[in-house]
């Protein structure tokens, strides 16, 4: 093939791509610029370091829900039962407080793990739909939730003295530890995407599935572990969220999962799978917890307003996606 | 030359639901040896490279791997999404003191690597923006990389252009050298002659033939595969083309300037009826492009489309029932519907006649397809067969009877017979040569050269978006075509019409 073949071809292909990929990189990230440059200018408040803070400390539970979700769907998958999760690991966290700092951490993780490995091994063996399996264990989750709480008539406390809810509470300069946290996991979680063998195994198994068998992924094993972290992190979400409300709520989490799968796909995650970044998805909750911040600080306007918002924000991302795909 | 077996199958049989696909099968690979894999479709190729690459376990039988196996596919089988580079290196990608991937080294091998196999683009790109043939070679380059003794290619070059091919024909020949075993599976018998030493032919699910090809003519090979006597063959010849046609002196269809920038410009097509018109040139040049815009499928800058003198609306609606239709290319995405009937298939796009109030009549619909299925000699169990259950040619078939059962006057024909194999082929060629004579006009689009030559009455060649040449008569020669194509095309379209003629 000739070089001016070559560029030939090339150049009806790039500069749609190149629109591609700054609007579904950086379009969130440019929208999320934008918001804050006008809420900044238009509501005093909303500068401030306490609401700021605020923002970022509301922003890291969903964070943490969200980068095991941006996994699951670039495998071309979806997690349904996160929101169930969530909950569930935040009453064990705090049922399991009383035992102290250990057994408040592990017991959530371990159990909504093996709920998110349980997930993984029977969308990965049994080929059912991801979306069938995780409904399934969003009612079983929120179903033992209700059932170990009494039907949420029972509360557990978690001790105001107890180091747990350090976790939760205690800030560094006023922000948060789930703050922290949420950086932590979300620059590893950029790491292990981008820069190890499974990062590598999870794009190919969205990207062509048939191939990626074909090229030797484990594309099982990689989905079974998706699930299985999606689980986790959804399991230390709920436990972060009972340390800061030194509680287990167990009716916080309904619908999140909808939310988590949002803030994805407005990241630039690509809901069939095989591209996405875990930036783009921190955006996406940055954008989606400014709009609820900027909506909160009018007042008048009722909070119900944050959804019709975020819907129509969603809304335009998929077209443009879809539209740019063509 | 190192004769040892790296592959060594024996008394392999394979049977599918009942359905037997291998059957007591012996094959045996030596190092460094390039083996051509041939037969008809469901002749068990396929089978045979799912058993020697572990994705079947066969019902009996022993298999001998000495090496490690790669294989590339028709269908590139890589990610889209993914950059070239991560394409390459997926699975063995570098890493950094960490332990973590180190990206810019993996860009610079793969661009090193790729560069060897003449391919510049940015590595760091999906490869979904890559051209076919540079997907492909992307392909090959990962399995060499990946250190494979064996590399399987099952019909590597049957979405290349004519150049490609050269290019990944070198590639194959620098592997023999470097001591790699290869099996080739193809339907393109210049290519096999070219470059493989042995053969293996395969014909309902048993090996009929293994041994040195160039001790086997060609016509030898063909009559092994299709299971006829080569005196059957030679009466018909390898194409089953008919001789030229008798066509009326007006033209049905006429196209006159039609451009769509910037992939066509200013091209001109008449056909008379029982006429074959060939559409010849290059991947790119337009050909597609052509009979989508006489169609009305290609939006147009300018141009108009006349059927018997009387101009047709720019939309497929009006072209079709003007009375032009189209098979496309692409038969798996643009033509039939896989989990629908033979039967469902055939008729859809002649519902609206057969049906009225938006009721269809049953029994209608079973005598056209009856018909049809009888006329073009397809194979059924029954017309309610699901058409993913049948072979690509009789895929073809259906395809062809659905435009056919629409009654057009014109016929625009994009690759009807690519991917099929060599029995199906010479059927669907012998169906065209029939639809010509009763007097449909026809426009053929193919990449085989000798398709086009032997099918047309008239070609006229396409060069990047714009008619070339227009060739009748003594002109239909490979030469006059190559030349056609060449023209003011620098040299290294010349140095490929001439390894044309060397391989002749």
């Amino acid at each position: 093939m000739t070089v001016s073949e070559t560029s030939r071809r090339h150049r009806a292909v790039l500069p749609k791509a190149a629109r591609t990929k700054v609007l579904q990189r950086q379009g969130a990230a440019v929208a999320l610029v934008l918001m804050v440059a006008v809420s900044w200018l238009v509501f005093p408040r909303f500068g401030s370091l306490d609401n700021l803070r605020d923002l970022a400390l509301q922003g890291s539970f969903l964070v943490v829900i969200a980068i095991g979700m941006t996994f699951v769907i670039i495998t071309g998958g979806i997690d349904l039962s996160v929101g169930s999760l969530y909950a569930l690991g935040g009453v064990l966290a705090a049922w399991g407080s009383q035992y102290g700092f250990l057994a408040a951490l592990a017991l959530p993780l371990a159990v909504c793990g093996l709920i998110g490995l349980i997930n993984g091994l029977l969308i990965a063996r049994t080929n059912m739909a991801p979306f069938i399996v995780t409904l399934a264990s969003l009612l079983f989750a929120r179903g033992l939730l209700l059932a170990i709480t009494d039907e949420g008539a029972n509360t557990y406390q978690i001790p105001a003295d107890s180091a747990f809810v350090e976790l939760g509470r205690g800030t560094v300069f006023g922000f948060g530890y789930p703050i922290f946290v949420a950086a932590v996991l979300a620059v590893l979680g950029g790491m292990v995407l981008n820069r190890t063998n499974f990062g590598q195994n999870v794009f190919a198994t969205g990207g062509a599935e048939q191939s990626a068998v074909l090229l030797g992924v484990p594309v099982a094993k990689t989905k079974v572990l998706v699930y299985t972290m999606s689980g986790t992190l959804a399991g230390l979400a709920g436990a972060l969220t009972a340390a800061y409300l030194q509680s287990g709520v167990t009716v916080i989490g309904v619908g999140l999962e909808l939310d988590a799968i949002a803030v994805v796909v407005i990241g630039g995650t690509l809901l069939t799978g095989g591209m996405g970044t875990i930036l783009g998805t921190v955006i996406g909750v940055g954008l989606i917890k400014v709009i609820q911040n900027v909506i909160n600080q009018i007042g008048t306007l009722d909070s119900n307003y944050q959804s019709v918002v975020s819907g129509v924000f969603l809304l335009i991302v998929v077209v443009l996606q879809r539209i740019l795909r063509r | 030359m190192p004769t040892d077996p790296v592959i060594e199958v024996a008394g392999v049989t394979k049977t599918f639901a009942g359905v037997r696909a291998l059957g007591d099968v012996d094959f045996t690979l030596r190092r460094g040896e390039i083996h051509a894999l041939v037969g008809e479709n469901g002749a068990g190729k396929s089978t045979l490279i799912k058993v020697l690459t572990g994705i079947h376990t066969p019902d009996s039988g022993s298999i001998t791997r000495n090496g490690h196996i790669s294989t590339i596919y028709q269908e590139v089988n890589l990610v889209p999404l993914m950059s070239v580079s991560a394409n390459l290196f997926l699975g063995r990608e570098p890493r950094n003191r960490f332990g973590l991937i180190d990206r810019a080294r993996r860009d610079a091998d793969a661009a090193e690597l790729l560069r060897g196999y003449g391919i510049t683009a940015d590595v760091s790109s999906p490869l979904g923006t890559l051209a076919v043939g540079e997907q492909q070679m992307v392909a090959l380059a990962r399995a060499v990389a990946a250190d494979a003794d064996v590399v399987i290619m099952d019909e590597p070059t049957s979405s290349l252009e004519p150049r490609e091919v050269e290019t990944l024909l070198g590639v194959v020949r620098k592997l023999h050298e470097a001591g790699i075993a290869i099996i080739y599976v193809s339907h393109r018998m210049d290519e096999l002659y070219r470059i493989c030493d042995t053969v293996t032919v395969l014909r309902d699910g048993a090996n009929v033939h293994s041994g040195p090809l160039k001790e086997l003519p060609r016509i030898e090979l063909v009559s092994l595969m299709l299971g006829r006597s080569v005196k059957e063959i030679e009466k018909h010849g390898t194409t089953a083309f008919g001789e030229g046609h008798q066509a009326d002196t007006q033209p049905v269809l006429e196209a006159r300037d039609l451009t769509s920038k910037p992939r066509i410009g200013g091209v001109g097509v008449s056909i008379r009826p029982g006429e074959v018109v060939g559409l010849a040139g290059l991947l790119g040049s337009g050909r597609t492009e052509t009979a989508k815009a006489i169609i009305g499928a290609l939006p147009l800058d300018r141009g108009t489309v006349l059927v018997a003198g009387k101009p047709v609306a720019h939309n497929v609606k009006a072209s079709m029932r003007a009375g032009i239709s189209m098979l496309a290319e692409d038969r798996k995405t643009e033509g039939i519907i896989p989990n629908l009937s033979v039967r469902e298939n055939i008729v859809l796009a002649a519902l609206p006649r057969l049906s009225r109030f938006g009721v269809t009549s049953r029994s209608k619909q079973d005598r056209i397809v009856d018909t049809f299925v009888k006329r073009l000699r397809i194979k059924v169990s029954s017309p309610e067969q699901k058409v993913a259950e049948l072979s690509g040619g009789n895929q073809q078939k259906v395809l062809l009877a659905r435009w056919l059962c629409t009654e057009p006057r014109i016929l625009l024909l994009d690759e009807p017979t690519r991917g099929i194999d060599v029995g199906a082929k010479a059927e669907v060629q012998a169906l065209i040569d029939e639809l010509a004579r009763e007097g449909l006009a026809v426009l053929l689009i193919s990449s085989e050269l000798d398709e086009l030559l032997d099918g047309a009455d008239r070609l006229i060649v396409l060069r990047d978006g714009s008619v070339a040449g227009e060739l009748e008569g003594d002109q239909l020669t490979r030469e006059h075509v190559l030349t056609a194509i060449a023209a003011e095309v620098t040299d290294d379209s010349g140095d490929h019409a001439g390894s044309h003629q060397d391989s002749r």
